[in-house]
Order: C-alpha cells, then structure tokens, then sequence
C-alpha cells in the first residue's frame, strides 16, 4: 500500500513530509508502548499510536519505522514535529481510534507482521 | 556509471512526468509566414523546429529539414503551411517521460509538442530538454547521497588505513537522568556512527534498539545519569552502559519481560512497561549485567559481527 492510499484511508493529515507519497510501505503496527515498538516493531512498517512525545518519533528512528500516525486526532508537541523533520520521518494525524484506524488499513489490505514470537536474536 | 545510477535514471524516467521536463516558451509560427521567415526565426531562436499555429489551434509543425530542403529547391518564398507537417504528434503533460521517450526515439520524432487535456499546447519537449531536466533531477539527488557516501567511505576505512594488531574505535556519551527531551540522542548518534562506519544494516538496527533500551534506563532509573561507551572493532563491537545509581535489587527478575519497577510518570510516556532488559538481551549475542543495591549498575553488551558468515563485518574492501 502507498502512503498515499494510507492517507485516504484514515481520511488522514499530513503533518510532516519527508517521503514521496507513491513509496510502498509493507505493513502495519500499533502500540502505545515503545518498548513494544521496539521488540516487534518491523523495518518501514506504519506505526500507528497514541503518544506523540518525542520519544515517539526516536523510537521510531532506532525501529527503522519511517512512517507515524497518531490517532484519536491527537496533535504532537512542536518538539516532536521538529525531530521528525530532523530524523526524516513522516508524520500523519487521523481522526479514527486506534482500533478504527488499523482496522480500516488492514480491511484495505495492509497486513500485520503476523504472529509474534520471542526469541533470542529473532531480528 | 555504475549499475545503481542506472537505475535512478529508469526510475526517473518512469516516474517524471512529461510536464517537468519540457520547454514551456514554445516558440510557434504564424501560418502566414513564408519559409524564409521561419528560418530567421529559427535561427534567431536558436531552434531546430516550432509548432505552427492558427490562433490555439494546432495546424501543423515545422522543421529545420524542411526548412533545409525548400532552401536547396529555392522555395524560400513559399508560405510555411505547404512544406510543414500536418499530422502532428502530440503528448499529453501527464504522460510519463518513458512514452515520450519512446516516441522521440522509435517514431523518429526530433520533437513532441505538449499538450494539456483540452488539447492546448503547453509546452514542448525535445532530447534536449529532457536530458537537461533528467540531469538537473539526478543532480539533486546525488548531491544528497555524495555527501553521505563520502563520509562513511572516509569512516569505513579506517580499520584498512590505521594500522595496528587490532584497532579499536571507541565513542563516549554521557546521558543525564530524567533528561526525557534529550533520552535517545546517544543511541541515534551510535546508529549514525556505525552505518558510516560500514556495519550492515541489520547489525545496526539491533544495536540501535539495545542502546536505546540502555541509555533509557539511564535517564529513567538512575539519580546521577551515566556513561555509555562503544568500543568499534572490525569483528565485534563492544557496548558498555555504566552508572553509580542506586543498582538492581534483583538482577534475575528484572530480566524477565513484564517485571518494571518504573514509576508511573514514565509509564505514561510509553516507557516502563519492564521490556527494555529483555528486549536488549535479544538483540545482543552476549549481554551481561552487574549490579547490587547501592553500587551502581554495569550491563556490557556485544555484537559479533561475522557469526554468522553472512558478511557482517566491515567490508572496506569494496570500492564504492
């Protein structure tokens, strides 16, 4: 799916542009809690969350996730803004629930990463 | 050029639209003007052919080969509209640069005038000013990656360039506690440092991922901050995260996921759901953590890079 079908989706906002619209992003996320973004989050999958401090967007910098959207039409602080802008991540602001929201991506044919095991170096 | 530019050409070419890579000041004709006039205009313009046009209409092209064959017949008086072609071939703005360059090329058109949906010329696009758009376009962006490249080429061989029996780089931070606006600088700075440095990408995000849940505990538990240190070599690299803060209770429970002992303001802020060891110790083939009440914590980490013969370790060997 594109980021721009991802748009239309959540009937989303763009609130920073890093990437082109047409690029590919394989899958989807959710979480609010970043150490989960971290053990499952996936190479340039969407996050979908609900926290828009800065640590979001580091997060998603060591995650290798280039593409954030906050949901529950929540607006980041400007420091967020401005580490995205510097970290070259895409952020987008939906209307949706959490809930909602994914469930509209994966109803348009984003899928999940499936089945998560632990497991030592499991990367 | 090498296979990736290539490749950025094509993509280019697949991806641009016409649009930005015509000339917009299309020079036109008048049906009236004789052939004479056409080639002073030509001249004077500094171009090889013009759509001729009646008002918006689009009656037919003019080039400089037919300009060269009525002067060799001595038809220069002639009116434009009996020597120009009147079949013109036309190209819509949206249309990718690829179709126009298929029709330049297979039909042996030297040039396509541009038009938008309602059929009204907009532009008009030649090998030249496609070439000149495509370079412009490739310009950008290689001066971005050069850039990039040119750093971690230095960075990369210096495991080649310093001689000794084994060369270690070593990168030092210290992070201060309950500093949130600041928590992640340190691993971003390491993540940076290791892809110059020519780490393959998937090393890189599982130390990223480890220093990031380290230099968190720093900022989140310690009442002093502490000290993360990397020590860079060519086929390990070595992470230590020490502090003299108050140290773990139980240094077997905290490993297990789920056990936190964070207070709730960082649990608020997404952080603490007690993780963060647990997720460390995946991503590192070792990891150890020294700790008791009151003195202080130390975890060291490490990274093997060529366990698993996939090439992990830094090639500097490959020129780029």
């Amino acid at each position: 799916m594109t980021i721009r079908e991802v748009i239309e989706v959540l009937s989303g906002q763009i609130l920073v542009d890093n990437h082109e619209l047409d690029n590919d992003v394989p899958m989807g996320g959710a979480a609010d809690l970043m150490s989960d973004v971290l053990a499952f989050g996936t190479e340039g999958m969407v996050l979908m969350t609900g926290l828009t401090n800065p640590q979001t967007v580091r997060t998603a910098e060591m995650a290798g996730i280039e593409v954030v959207v906050f949901v529950r039409d929540k607006t980041p602080p400007p420091e967020t803004i401005a580490l995205a802008r510097d970290l070259g991540i895409t952020l987008i602001r939906t209307g949706y629930t959490m809930y909602e929201a994914c469930g509209r991506l994966y109803n348009a044919g984003l899928p999940g990463r499936g089945l998560v095991k632990i497991e030592n170096n499991s990367w | 050029m090498t296979t990736q530019e290539i490749t950025k050409v094509q993509e280019l070419i697949y991806t641009t639209r016409v649009e930005t890579v015509m000339a917009t000041n299309v020079v036109v004709v008048d049906p009236s003007m004789t052939m004479g006039e056409v080639k002073r205009l030509m001249q004077e313009k500094r171009i090889s052919g013009a759509p001729v046009m009646r008002g918006d209409t689009m009656v037919g092209i003019v080039s400089m080969t037919d300009v060269l064959d009525v002067t060799e017949q001595g038809l220069l008086g002639d009116p434009v509209t009996r020597h120009m072609t009147r079949e013109v071939k036309t190209i819509l703005k949206d249309s990718s640069v690829l179709e126009a360059v298929s029709n330049l090329d297979r039909q042996g058109f030297a040039r396509l005038p541009v038009v938008d949906q309602n059929g009204r010329l907009v532009g008009i696009v030649t090998t030249g000013t496609m070439i000149r758009a495509l370079l412009r376009e490739m310009d950008i962006s290689f001066q971005k990656k050069e850039a990039e490249k040119l750093q971690s080429y230095r960075a990369r061989h210096i495991f080649q360039d310093i001689v000794s029996d084994d060369t270690s780089v070593i990168l030092r931070f210290v992070v201060a506690e309950k500093d949130f606006d600041n928590a992640g600088k340190a691993a971003s700075a390491i993540k940076k440092s290791l892809q110059r440095l020519g780490v393959i990408p998937s090393i890189v995000r599982r130390v990223a991922v480890a220093v990031y849940e380290a230099e968190m505990n720093l900022v989140i538990h310690t009442d002093v901050g502490g000290v993360i240190t990397v020590d860079v070599r060519s086929r390990r690299i070595k992470i230590n995260a020490v502090d003299h803060g108050p140290g773990i209770e139980d240094v077997v429970k905290v490993l297990q996921p789920g056990y936190s002992t964070a207070p709730e303001w960082i649990r608020d802020m997404g952080f603490g759901a007690g993780m963060g060891l647990a997720n460390i110790k995946r991503c590192a083939d070792v990891m150890k953590l020294l700790s008791g009440p009151g003195s202080g914590t130390r975890l060291d980490i490490e990274f093997l890079l060529d366990n698993d013969g996939s090439g992990g370790r830094m090639d500097a060997s490959k020129k780029t």
